[in-house]
């Protein structure tokens, strides 16, 4: 059997935040093992609220923070053993603020050739032609490349972010809430041009969102993160339809869908809010689960294999 | 209000331009030598009062020379000073701010240790002390000041590099394979030079008011050199009976640092709207 | 159905910005009517003239304002500083910016009470603890003592729309209030706001760019484009039978569960809202408009098709 293109193991991430001048420092864990595989080709959607960590787990596999604990591979080689131009050859970001994702003092240009200029030894002459074959790829005018960032949209943004992106072919895209700025006309927009863009370059995507239907339009397979962990994760399909994880089904229960006269869910969250600087004992979902017993505030529920996926729940159906 | 602050701005630009002319063409401006001396023209008044000539337009001071060209070539030292001061201390803040801003951790410790530990030391007393044991000249003065005013320098430095540092562009940039100087000298310094082109100007309008006080108190730059500060302290025993004496260097000295200010004001105005957009 | 505020033909410029143009609509008592459309194309300007509270550099015209029958528009700061806060209140997207950082909650709960109604601090006090339950806040007594940056975001906004219904308001506007929330806690607080429009006959302008919300929420739909109400109707034959184009384009640019399939694409609105100078003449979305006809550049036909549902556009139905 051959590596997945993206095997994230048991990877942890804790930051340290004082609390202020007299406060003891706190510790925040904003990702608690978490172990994901990803096949080329592949779209894996990472859903959750925010706070729960899923920027954090982004960069620890952009290779942008190293992880306190686990480790991240590539075709079955570890980020750390890659030098920096290698691994911008095999992963690139496209990040959610389309306002501060590209340098304001920088032509729209140097922006999508600063991958390439950071490999070295390209002619300029070939840079700049495969710039502009990208700017129009991503639906712009390549005169567009001599403007600055102020005098573009945010859409426009976002399709100067993806040409950044993929100007060297990597094999996968970070996208970390790519479209949770932008109205849905331009979401739309957005959604389907990385979907065209997917199957013309053999891309994969990790796919950070917190909205669901965004997620189920894209991804093939979907991991639900609560409090630094993964709760549930399945194929898409699968979880979408059975969902197994009181969170997930709660997730699932939130989105609003444009059909009048559905009225508006009850979640039976609760108001307590996840704490990552104070993880509850037990399940960590236990005080917001609205179908809690007695014993998930006292026992960790463990990792059980759910179809194709798993799921972490004392109450869930496994198997 | 918005167009008030930008002719705040010109106003500043023109008064700073203006010197800054007079500074480099001084020797073509000033028909006359700033240097000369005749005991026997001292203190004549200047044109617009009674007995003045034309010869010595804003008349002569107690050695008789001619006072024109000696603001002129005072404009020269102001000039020179601020510039100069601003360059070292800017080299040095920037520098460290950059530094410490950017890696955080241990070696920012070290810088803002540094910072506090220069912000403990009291400027005036220090340059005096400075001057008064190695001995007054130009470059003293320009080193001792430039060696003491890099604190803001560094302090707004640091603050920008660490907001800019979080921002997504620079991520953007370590994901496409960028050199840690690369990122340092392309994403982060570009962006936060405007904060530090006002801090410049305060430093600027700083670094003349103190020369000038050093002077005053006879360890800025030596004489005969035409500094403004030394005008007013050689002016200050005539100001009764030649009150022009002090006024012209005097009023030149405030319209310079009010002119700079104007113009950091308008500079920090422009750039804080230019942002939003 | 009584009609608790009524608009017409409102204009709002700035400058050479007409950011609201000739919008009408009603908004009836108990009633939820949801302002819709793209960001950018007037919603919160409209809200705000609702309020009086208008930036100083805007214009505003209007051939009528009325609520609850009685002119507003002609109201003088005092006077419509008074129906402010009591019988008309307003929620933001961001309570941070509309909470004083400076104040516990309680003190600027009470604040707001004895302004409008007077009495002692205690009383004033008791209300705010009362309305805090209302809102399902767990230990209201607690939570007045904090300050509001002591609160989660969702709690935030649950204390912001307690302090609006502390005088009883008649009619609540509420500006985009969940953007800002997780999915979760925005389908709390928009239960919320649906029972105490049951239990307190509250009539609501809910501004969002969500057509979700919308779906959910509304009685009655207005869609705003540049600055034009291009569509209103009953919740159901809107999403029914949506008839502008810019209606439908929105429509099938939403991701649905279970609608469009993974390797298809999504419906989509190409281009951005265009800013329209005063003397704009014709449909504003012809440049976007996949049905634009030459005679869009002319003025546009309002077209109605049932008593309540009508439509700002060349094709007739
Ligand atoms: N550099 C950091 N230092 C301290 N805490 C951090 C840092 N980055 C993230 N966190 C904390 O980690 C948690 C997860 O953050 P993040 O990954 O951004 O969540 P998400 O993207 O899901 O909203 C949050 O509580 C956040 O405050
Ligand atoms: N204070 C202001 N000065 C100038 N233009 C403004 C001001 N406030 C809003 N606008 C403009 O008015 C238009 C409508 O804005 P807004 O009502 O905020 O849109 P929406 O809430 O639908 O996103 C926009 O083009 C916006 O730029
Ligand atoms: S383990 Fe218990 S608390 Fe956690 S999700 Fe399952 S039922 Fe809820
Ligand atoms: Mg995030
Ligand atoms: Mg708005």
């Amino acid at each position: 059997m051959t590596a997945p293109l993206l095997e994230v193991r048991d990877v942890g991430q804790r930051f340290r935040a004082s609390g202020g001048m007299f406060a003891k420092t706190r510790q925040v864990v904003a990702v608690d093992g978490v172990s994901l595989r990803l096949e080329t080709g592949g779209v894996l959607g990472v859903v959750g609220e925010s706070g729960c960590g899923k920027s954090t787990l982004a960069k620890i596999i952009l290779g942008l923070i190293k992880p306190t604990s686990g480790d991240v591979l590539i075709d079955g080689r570890s980020l750390t053993t890659m030098d920096r131009r290698e691994r911008a050859r095999l992963i690139q970001p496209v990040f959610q603020d389309p306002f501060s994702s590209l340098n304001p003092r920088q032509r729209i240009r140097d922006i999508v050739a600063l991958p390439l200029t950071a490999q070295g030894g390209i002619p300029a002459g070939e840079i700049r032609k495969r710039v502009d074959a990208m700017l129009s790829r991503v639906g712009l005018d390549p005169a567009m490349g001599e403007r600055l960032p102020a005098q573009l949209s945010g859409g426009q943004r976002q399709r100067v972010a993806i040409a950044r992106a993929l100007v060297l072919h990597p094999r996968l895209v970070v996208c970390d809430e790519p479209t949770s700025a932008l109205d849905v006309s331009v979401q739309a927009q957005i959604l389907n041009l990385l979907a065209e863009l997917r199957l013309e370059f053999g891309l994969s995507y990790l796919f950070i969102s917190h909205n669901l239907a965004v997620v189920e339009h894209v991804a093939s397979e979907v991991a639900v993160m609560y409090l630094g962990r993964i709760v549930e994760r399945n194929e898409a399909s699968a979880l979408f339809h059975a969902p197994r994880h009181p969170y997930t089904k709660a997730l699932l229960a939130s989105v609003l869908t444009p059909e009048p006269g559905l009225g508006i869910p009850e979640t039976g969250l609760g108001d307590a809010m996840p704490d990552p600087a104070n993880v509850p004992s037990g399940c960590r979902f236990h005080p917001r689960c609205p179908v809690a017993v007695e014993r998930c505030s006292r026992d960790s529920p463990t990792t059980e294999r759910a179809g194709a996926g798993i799921v972490e729940c004392h109450l869930a159906p496994v198997g | 209000m918005r167009a008030l602050r930008n002719a705040g701005l010109c106003v500043g630009a023109v008064i700073v331009g203006f010197t800054l002319l007079v500074a480099i063409f001084a020797p073509i401006l000033a028909t006359q030598d700033p240097f000369a001396q005749d005991l026997s023209r001292r203190l004549i008044v200047p044109f617009w009062m009674e007995g003045g000539s034309t010869n010595h337009l804003l008349g002569t001071d107690q050695l008789g020379r001619d006072y024109l060209a000696r603001l002129i070539y005072g404009a020269r030292i102001s000039m020179l000073i601020g510039i100069m001061t601003v360059v070292t201390s800017g080299a040095i803040g920037v520098a460290m701010g950059v530094i410490g801003g950017f890696f955080g951790g241990r070696i920012d410790d070290m810088i803002l240790f540094a910072i506090t530990a220069r912000l403990s030391i009291p400027l005036i007393l220090v340059a005096l002390a400075v001057v008064s044991l190695v001995g007054s000249s130009l470059t003293v003065v320009v080193m001792t000041l430039g060696l003491l005013l890099w604190d803001r320098f560094a302090v707004v430095a640091r603050v920008s590099t660490m907001q800019i540092r979080t921002l997504d562009f620079v991520a953007a940039a370590w994901s496409a394979g960028c050199s840690r100087p690369r990122i340092l000298l392309r994403e982060v310094l570009p962006n936060i030079l405007s904060p530090l082109a006002v801090v410049a100007t305060l430093e600027m309008a700083l670094a003349i008011l103190l020369e000038a006080a050093l002077s005053f108190l006879g360890l800025g730059v030596p004489p005969p050199l035409p500094s403004w500060g030394l005008m007013i302290a050689e002016a200050k025993d005539y100001m009764f009976f030649s009150p022009w004496v002090i006024m012209v260097p005097g009023l030149s000295l405030c319209a310079l640092v009010f002119g700079i200010n104007l113009l950091g004001d308008g500079l920090r105005d422009l750039l804080k709207t230019g942002r939003t957009t | 159905m009584t009609a608790l505020l009524e608009v017409a033909d409102l204009h709002i410029g700035f400058g050479g910005l007409a950011a609201v143009r000739g919008a009408s609509f009603t908004v009836n008592k108990g009633e939820t009517h949801c302002l819709v459309g793209e960001s950018g194309c007037g919603k919160s300007v409209t809200a705000l003239a609702m309020m009086g509270l208008l930036p100083a550099n805007a214009e505003r015209r209007t051939a009528a304002l009325r609520f609850d029958g009685q002119d507003i528009a002609g109201l003088s700061e005092r006077e419509m500083s008074r129906l402010r806060g009591d019988r008309i209140a307003m929620i933001f997207q961001e309570p941070m910016t509309s909470l004083n950082p400076a104040y516990t909650v309680g003190s600027q709960m009470g604040e707001v009470y004895r302004r409008h109604r007077g009495g002692t601090r205690q009383a004033a006090l008791d209300r705010a603890a009362e309305l805090l339950e209302r809102v399902r806040i767990t230990s209201p007594g607690m939570r007045l003592g904090q300050f509001p940056h002591q609160l989660s975001g969702g709690l935030r906004q649950r204390v912001m729309i307690a302090m609006a219904l502390m005088c009883e308001p008649e009619l609540l506007i509420a500006d985009e209030p969940t953007t800002a929330l997780d999915v979760t806690v925005q389908a709390q607080i928009l239960r919320l706001l649906a029972d105490l429009q049951t239990e307190l006959g509250l009539a609501i302008l809910m501004i969002t760019h969500d057509l979700g919300i919308v779906a959910r929420t509304a009685h009655r739909v207005s869609v705003m484009y540049a600055g034009e109400i291009v569509e209103t109707a009953p919740v159901f034959p809107l999403f029914a039978e949506p008839r502008h184009p810019y209606t439908r384009g929105l429509l099938s640019c939403v991701p649905v569960p279970g609608k469009v399939g993974r390797d298809e694409p999504l419906g989509s609105i190409r281009g951005t809202v265009p800013r329209i100078g005063p003397n704009f003449a014709g449909c504003a979305f012809r440049d976007r408009c996949d049905l634009a006809r030459p005679d869009c550049s002319s003025p546009v036909v309002r077209h109605t098709l049932a008593s309540e549902h009508s439509y700002l556009c060349q094709i007739a139905p």
